[in-house]
Order: structure tokens, then sequence, then C-alpha cells
């Protein structure tokens, strides 16, 4: 007989050490995979995490590949935190790039300070408003935010092919489906000559500074945490649940607007169809690995960005399979949730009881 | 403590300093768009990059690399890491080649299917896939029964409307009758769209089901559904063996060998290379002998004649769907305006997307 019990003391220190053990975990299997697939493990391992980031420029792609993923699994964990599950980080990146893009064209020849803050502004709120779709659905018409937010990423999507193909393809584009270059005054500010590291990254670390704040400093971070640990509770306490859903999706959305704007007025560039190789999904696993907590998901999101650069790295130098970067993401969460499992529940391993044959 | 941190820091620069050595050969870097077992647009590219390895010169592939903010990275990385010709192997990737080639002078570009060469270092390539669209046409304008062409198209982007007009018009001369319906997917690859149109094709009464997709399904389907098909990038008979009757073939190899050798020999110069039938950059699979040996001979006949020059695909005269006159009767298109064609020829149903 194995009998589950729910642990009722969990230390907190634990609880943040377990992501650590987690990577750890995932160092080691990764390592035996590479050694079954027959690579050195040792140096395989040195390619995928080291390599990458031994020199600037591969420091500076970590940070422009884990900016948007930062952004997007900070505004995530304020969803998480409330039980809220928004699945749909994903379109409303999109969603975001698309409104942002559109007034990016529409300034397209002007100069002037005032285009790029207007394009970012009005990114946030594209990708606010596509969150707040599933949010007043779940509050007003009880439906599951899950499935809402998750079909609305493939409306993004489609609506995005739409838009390139057709109406916003560059007239002198030969019908490629693709905008045209926004002009330099809708670009975000290069950081470093030669580098592709630019201003977004200050948004970034803004958001996490400001999510910081509301989540510990204020009675609205108060409510959000209180309503994830008990609804009831936080309904006993008089708490608005319907407001704070909804607010909880529009800071969410506004993330990922702000990603998805980033994306494309920095490295981007333009609008066309791969905007974001699933960033929004992504953003999922950072958010749970850095504990839905500002400060983790920075080093969280940092190490998933280094999973991308690795699997490159290892495929060039190696040619190990560009997939094992997916399998180590993979692998990550599995140990994490696992590990979780592990820390929250005692597993007793009983005698059989003739009582009970 | 301190032995064990020395020997530590002694091993990995004993890596590093293995990596530095290995970057002295002369190497040759490609980027996918997508996984090299596509059986289709990627696997013929890796294809090629085989031959370049078996011709003695090192090669490394990336595969399944986004259109996105990646592949600046992936193409920079390749040049920093001791590449001297990087094959970049989709449209997406024409901006990316650019901006490292221009920080990397001494490494060599060759991006495929564009059109920019902003550097004397980037050369284009692509191949003339409307030949084979015009041996494919004279086959479906004999074979169908229904006179009804299905075919399924990505991008309405110049490259497949060339192919979708060369179809049209080697069919129309062999069954004035056939008309050609298109269902436009938007994609390069995605297996469940493909069939599904390949299906909606079949149910409007197409007899034929040819693609501008890269995926083996629409020749699966066609197959369930007892029709002809045509394989699209390599030859995809295995996976329809009654319907296909032939695929045409992307043959980078010889050209991917050619360049290689140019590039280590140092005699690599800035080109834009447009190969067909003639080069062999265009190929076709052994055609299906269900047809009959009298249109067997007729295509062999055509294709050699095609790769001689002594028919063109786009001969006058030729019509768009309004009767407008596009190419005068006598002369053929120039490379112009077949790089930049954006209508449809007559027997064409249905309007581009815009």
């Amino acid at each position: 007989m194995i009998k589950i019990e729910k642990r009722n003391d969990v230390s907190p220190s634990i609880y943040f050490l377990t992501p650590i053990l987690a990577i750890f975990l995932t160092l080691f299997g990764g390592g035996i995979i590479f050694y079954v697939l027959g690579f050195n493990p040792i140096i395989a391992l040195k390619f995928f995490f080291i390599t990458p980031i031994s020199d600037l420029y591969g420091f500076s792609e970590l940070l422009v590949k884990a900016t948007p993923l930062c952004l997007i699994a900070i505004g995530l964990s304020f969803c998480f935190k409330s039980n809220n599950w928004n699945i749909g980080a994903e379109g409303q990146l999109i969603f975001g790039g698309i409104v942002g893009g559109g007034v990016a064209l529409l300034f397209y020849g002007h100069d002037g300070f005032y285009v790029l803050p207007i394009i970012i502004l009005s990114g946030a709120i594209g990708g606010m408003i596509f969150a707040m779709i599933p949010a007043v659905l779940k509050t007003y018409f009880n439906t599951n935010e899950i499935l809402v937010s998750l079909m609305l990423v493939y409306v993004a999507k489609l609506l995005l092919d739409y838009l390139v193909v057709g109406p916003w393809s560059n007239p002198e584009g030969f019908n490629f489906p693709e905008t045209r270059q926004f002009s330099e005054s809708a670009r975000m500010p290069i950081l470093f000559d030669g580098l592709r590291i630019h201003a977004g990254i200050f948004i970034t670390l803004m958001t996490v500074f400001l999510s910081w704040l509301i989540l510990y400093k204020t009675y609205l971070g108060f409510q959000i945490k209180v309503s994830g640990l008990s609804l009831k509770t936080a309904k006993y306490a008089g708490y608005k649940g319907e407001t704070m859903i909804i607010i909880v999706f529009m800071i969410s959305g506004a993330c990922a607007g702000l990603a998805g704007v980033g994306e494309i007025t920095g490295p981007i560039g333009q609008l066309h169809r791969n905007i974001s190789p699933d960033y929004g999904f992504t953003a999922i696993i950072v958010a749970f690995l850095g504990r839905l907590n500002p400060v983790g998901i920075i080093f969280a999101s940092l190490i998933v960005a280094l999973t991308y650069l690795g699997a490159e790295t290892a495929q060039i130098f190696l040619q190990v399979p560009k997939y094992t970067g997916q399998v180590f993401q993979g692998m990550i969460l599995f140990f994490l949730l696992g590990s979780d499992y592990l820390l929250f529940f005692k597993i007793k391993f009983l005698g059989l009881k003739k009582n009970e044959l | 403590m301190y032995k064990y941190f020395l020997r530590y820091i002694i091993s990995v620069l004993f890596l590093l300093g293995l990596s530095v050595q290995a970057n002295a050969d002369f190497k040759v870097g490609f980027v996918y768009v997508g996984p090299t077992g596509d059986h289709g647009w990627t696997y013929q590219h890796d294809e090629g990059r085989k031959a370049v390895e078996a011709a003695g010169i090192k090669t490394t592939y990336v595969e399944s690399v986004p259109e996105g903010a990646d592949a600046e990275r992936v193409i920079r990385q390749l040049a920093q890491s001791g590449h001297d010709l990087i094959f970049t192997t989709s449209f997406g990737y024409m901006d990316p080649t650019n901006k490292v080639a221009k920080d990397f002078p001494n490494v060599k570009f060759e991006h495929a299917t564009g059109y920019k060469r902003e550097h004397s270092n980037v050369s284009t390539y692509s191949a003339r896939f409307y030949e084979g669209r015009t041996l494919l046409g004279h086959m479906a304008g004999k074979m169908t029964k229904t006179n009804v062409i299905g075919y399924i198209a990505s991008f309405p982007i110049p490259e497949v409307i060339r192919g979708i007009n060369a179809m049209t018009l080697a069919a129309q001369k062999v069954n004035p009758d056939i008309k050609t319906k298109i269902v436009w997917v938007f994609t390069w690859y995605d297996p469940g769209k493909e069939s599904e149109a390949a299906q909606a094709l079949i149910d409007q009464g197409a007899d034929i089901i040819m693609q501008h997709t890269d995926s083996t399904a629409p020749v699966q389907v066609a197959e369930k559904a007892g029709v002809w098909s045509f394989g699209q990038a390599s030859d995809m008979q295995r996976f329809a063996p009654k319907s296909i009757l032939t695929s045409i073939i992307d043959d980078w190899a010889p050209y991917y060998v050619e360049r290689s050798i140019a590039a280590r020999d140092g005699t690599w110069k800035q080109q834009d290379t447009w190969h067909g039938l003639k080069e062999g950059m265009v190929a076709m699979a052994p055609y299906n002998s269900a047809m009959g040996s009298d249109l067997v001979k007729e295509v062999e006949q055509l294709q050699k004649d095609l790769a001689s020059g002594k028919t063109h695909s786009f001969t006058g005269p030729i019509y768009d769907q309004k009767g407008n006159i596009l190419v005068a009767e006598g002369s053929v298109a120039d490379d112009g305006m077949l790089a930049g064609m954006n209508v449809y020829v007559k027997g064409v149903e249905g309007d581009i997307p815009q």
C-alpha cells in the first residue's frame, strides 16, 4: 500500500531552492541524453550552456531573447497568482504586435521622438484589450478562461496572416507576406553598437520593479494573493473578485503586448508571420520556474533563453539535433513539477494489512 | 580544494582551445527553415549539403530556424564560428543575411530565393521551377477526364503564380478546355491544411492534384481518392505510388558543390543564379508508366526541348484573365517579367489574394 499525504509544513527556503534543484537534475538528465546520443556529456553541456554566453555578443543575445520571456512571465504571474489561467499570452503578444505595428505603419516616414512611445503604448493597449476578452467572458458569462484565451491565440495568428498577406503587405515586396521595414523613428534605440540589445530591456526591468511594488506593497497585490490561496476567503473578506479578474488579465495582456511590440520594433523591424517563436507559451514555463516571483522570473527567463541559444550552438558545433533545446525546457518543467509534488506531499510506504485485502 | 579548482580551469581552457583549433578548416554552413526530415524543401537542401560533404568539405547545419528575430543570431554565429560560406535557404532570411554579411566581409553568403544583394559577399540563387510546371501541365492536360486541375498554392508571390501560369499554359496547349482551381493555404508546410485543401479540390471535381507546398499530405489524399497527383521538391513516389505521375525535384547538390569549391579556392564571385532543367537544378523524378509510353515519350521530348531552350514555358501569345495580351505572339517572356509576375493567365479561376 502506498499512501500519499499532504505535508503541513513546507519550509520557504526549500520552496525557492527546488527550481535550482530542478535545473541541476535537468543538467544531469541532459548529460545522460547526450551520452546516449553518443556525445561526450561534459563537452556537449559546455557547448549548450557555456559557449553561447562566453562572449559579449552571446551575452547580449541572451538578454535579447530573455527580454520578451521575462516580460510575458511577469504579466502571467499576476494571473497565475490569483488562480486565473491565462494560456493565451501568445495571442496577446501577437495582437499587441498587430496594433503596435499598425501604428508604426501609420507613422511610416514620420520623424519625431513621440513616434516610438505612441507605438509602444498602443501595443500595450492592444494586448490589454485582447486579454480582456477571456476575462470579461469569464466574469459575466462564466466561460472557461483557459479555453477562450487559448483559442484566441489562433484568432490573433490568422488576423496577422491576413494583414501581412493582404492590406498591410509591402507595396514593393513582390507580394511576400511581410510589411515594410518600419522607419528609424519607430525602432527601439540600440544600446551598444554592433549588438542587438535594445531599450526594451529597460521597459522589462521597469515592469519587474512595478510588479514587485504592486504584488508586495499594495492592497491590490494582497487581494490577488489571497484569492489565489483561497477564493472563499477572498469573498468572505469582501474583495470584488470580478474586478480583480479583469485587472490581472489587463496587466498580463499589457505585458504580452509590450513584449510583442518590443520584438517588432526591436530585432525584427517589421511585421511578418513569425514575429514570435511561441514566446507566449514558453513564458508559462518561465513563470512557474521563477515561482511567480518577479526576481525569480528574471533568473528563470535567462535560463530558458539559454536553452534556445544552447540548442543552436550545440547544433553548430556538435550537430546535436536542435530539438534537444525543447527537451531541456520540458525536462526543467518536469523536474520542477516533480519536486513540487514531493515538496507538498509525502509518500508513505505501508505494509499490506490483512483487513485491506 | 584549490588543486581541484586549478584542474577544472585547465580542463576548461583545454576544451576552449579545442574549439578554437577546429575553426582553422574551410567550413560551409547551412541554415534551414524546416526540419531535415520534411521530405520536401529542407530535405532537398540537406541532400545538397551531403553532396558538399562528400566532396571533402566540412559542413554544418542548423535546422528549424524561425524566420523571425532568431535567424540573424544563427547566421551570425555560423559566421563567427569560422564558417567561410553560408547558405541561407529560405526567403525570410533575406534581411538578416544581408545584415550579417555587412559585418563579415570575408565570409561569403548565399541566399536562396531572395532578391537583395546589398554587399559584394552576398549572392542569390533560385531554380526555374516553372519549367517543371510546364511538364506537369502537359501531363495534366492529357490525363484529366474532368478537365479540372486542382492546385494547392502557398503564398501569392511571383514564384508561385509563375508556376500556376506555366502549368495552365502547358495544359491548355494540349487540352483547351481545362480549368485551374486554386486553394491558397498560406503556409509552406502544414500537412493538415494541405490535405484539407486537396480534399476540397477533389470534391470540386479535380482529378489532378498538384501542390506548391512541401508536405506529402496532398499526394497521400490523392492516392486515397484515386486521382492523379504530382510530388513537390523531392521524389514523393513512395508516399503515393499509384497516384504520383512524377515529382519536380529541386537538386541543389551540383550548385552547392560548385560554389563551395569556388569559395574554398578563392574563385567565388557575387552572382544571381537562376538555373533550370538545363543545369539540372530542376530535375524530374521517373515518370509513372501508368500514363502510357506515348505520353512518357512526349514529355521526355518536351523536357529536352525546355532544357535546350528550343521551347520556352512562356511563349506568346499569352493573355491574362481579362483577355489582355501579356506576351505577344512569337516572343517569349523575359526574366524581368517572370521575376515580378503578379497576374493569372487566362484559364485560371479566381483572383490572386491581395
